[in-house]
């Protein structure tokens, strides 16, 4: 049976594909889309939850009210974005639990930029500016993926990730506009925070192993090093209104190819970080089981009130 | 976790628009259902009321079906109005 209806369905599926279409949950798929939807939504709703950490981090620390219940909400919408994209996950035939097991056991992985500190209040402006600037230049052409429910949690993250940016853009240029010592931090977490930024996009396309299918797939539109490029074009200009000094001696305009020129990051500490040696691979990971463990008791008393009120329902019926 | 049910989540974005769909979530019961769907889906005032609806509750086409399923609509073109050729001084038609 399968032997006969199987090629026709992945004949449905190319056509969709070629005119650029969206594939929906319950449609033939190959397998092998199925499991880069499954790899790539994963790893994105990881690094949702995960990078909940390094700004949760400063929570308690922030300068001021105003700053405070600014950052709760970024870190709120950071555990709302991993959810839209679990929940997307789940369409394609896997179970929440299991990928958040496999976050926990180092079976899947998460964005190697989580596994940086945040040392100073300065660092929460340039993750807000650099490291959620990267991440929108990565997700918007996501919302044209042509998996339909990833595509529709991108659009919803995407509106949401503008306010990331733009509070942490305006958090480092009230720092700039402050006393050398905040100018001094401003600039000190823009040094650390640039090269794991543009190390975000991944790979050079000359190492990407996997751009090429998901190119053809209609997921990804646009190459590692495009994206990068892009990002890098955007983010000068903002740094020159800044005031900061973006730590790359090579950058400039290049006029003839319409672009800055920029000194690539260093691929080999992105690998390490990816496997797991950067300077916080092993607290983060702690972090996300002690929560989940910690968080039982909840999940356990939901699920004893909800049977409770069943019970009662029944009673009263 | 994984043993609460799918809850598929549905927005009235405001008054005198319908439900839409915004996607699903996990919840033990229907009440936290609502209280969950609040949290992940109207943390912008995105909405005015909100619908969840167990996922196992919904009975849906068949993706594999859908050309004969859809097919006695395809060749009912007088069913629009494009269909009818009128003369041109005609008005308000």
């Amino acid at each position: 049976m399968d032997a006969i209806t199987t090629p026709a369905a992945h004949t449905e599926f190319d056509a969709i594909i070629d005119t650029d279409g969206r594939i929906e949950p319950r449609d033939e798929m190959p397998d092998a889309y199925r499991k880069t939807l499954i790899r790539q939504i994963a790893q994105h709703a990881h690094s949702e939850i995960i990078g909940m950490q390094p700004e949760g981090n400063w929570i308690s620390r922030a300068p001021s009210l105003k700053r405070k219940a600014i950052l709760m909400a970024k870190v709120q919408d950071e555990a709302g974005h991993g959810l839209y994209l679990y929940a997307a996950a789940e369409t394609l035939g896997v179970d929440r639990a299991e990928l958040l097991d496999k976050l926990h056991t180092g079976r899947q992985k998460y964005s190697s930029i989580f596994n940086y500190p945040t040392l100073t209040w300065a660092d929460i402006g340039a993750i807000g500016w650099l490291v959620d600037g990267a991440a929108i230049t990565n997700q918007v052409p996501l919302c044209r993926c042509s998996y339909g429910p990833y595509g529709r949690a991108m659009v919803r993250i995407c509106k949401e990730e503008s306010f990331h940016q733009r509070q942490g853009f305006e958090l480092l240029l009230t720092l700039m506009r402050g006393t050398p010592a905040q100018q001094e931090m401003a600039q000190d977490a823009v040094n650390r925070w640039w090269y794991p930024s543009i190390a975000m996009f991944g790979p050079p396309d000359s190492a990407s192993t996997h751009t090429e299918q998901s190119m053809q797939w209609g997921i990804k539109r646009f190459s590692n090093d495009e994206l990068r490029q892009k990002f890098v074009d955007m983010t000068v200009p903002q740094s020159e209104v800044l005031g900061v000094t973006l730590p790359d001696p090579d950058l400039r305009w290049n006029d003839e190819r319409g672009h800055y020129d920029y000194a690539p990051p260093d691929y080999d500490e992105l690998f390490r970080v990816i496997k797991g040696d950067g300077p916080c691979n092993r607290q983060r990971v702690e972090r996300r089981v002690a929560a989940h463990e910690e968080g039982a008791w909840v999940r356990e008393a939901a699920a004893a009130y909800a049977v409770k009120r069943a019970a009662e329902a029944e009673l009263a019926a | 976790m994984s043993d609460w049910p799918l809850w598929e989540v549905f927005v009235r974005a405001r008054r005198g628009l319908s439900h839409n769909h915004v996607g699903s979530l996990h919840a033990p019961d229907a009440q936290m259902a609502l209280r969950n769907a609040r949290d992940l889906y109207t943390r912008r005032n995105e909405g005015v009321s909100i619908w969840v609806v167990p996922a196992s509750a919904i009975t849906a086409s068949s993706p594999d079906e859908k050309d004969a399923f859809f097919d006695p609509a395809g060749d009912k073109a007088y069913r629009h109005p494009t269909f009818y050729d009128l003369p041109d001084e005609v008005q308000h038609l």
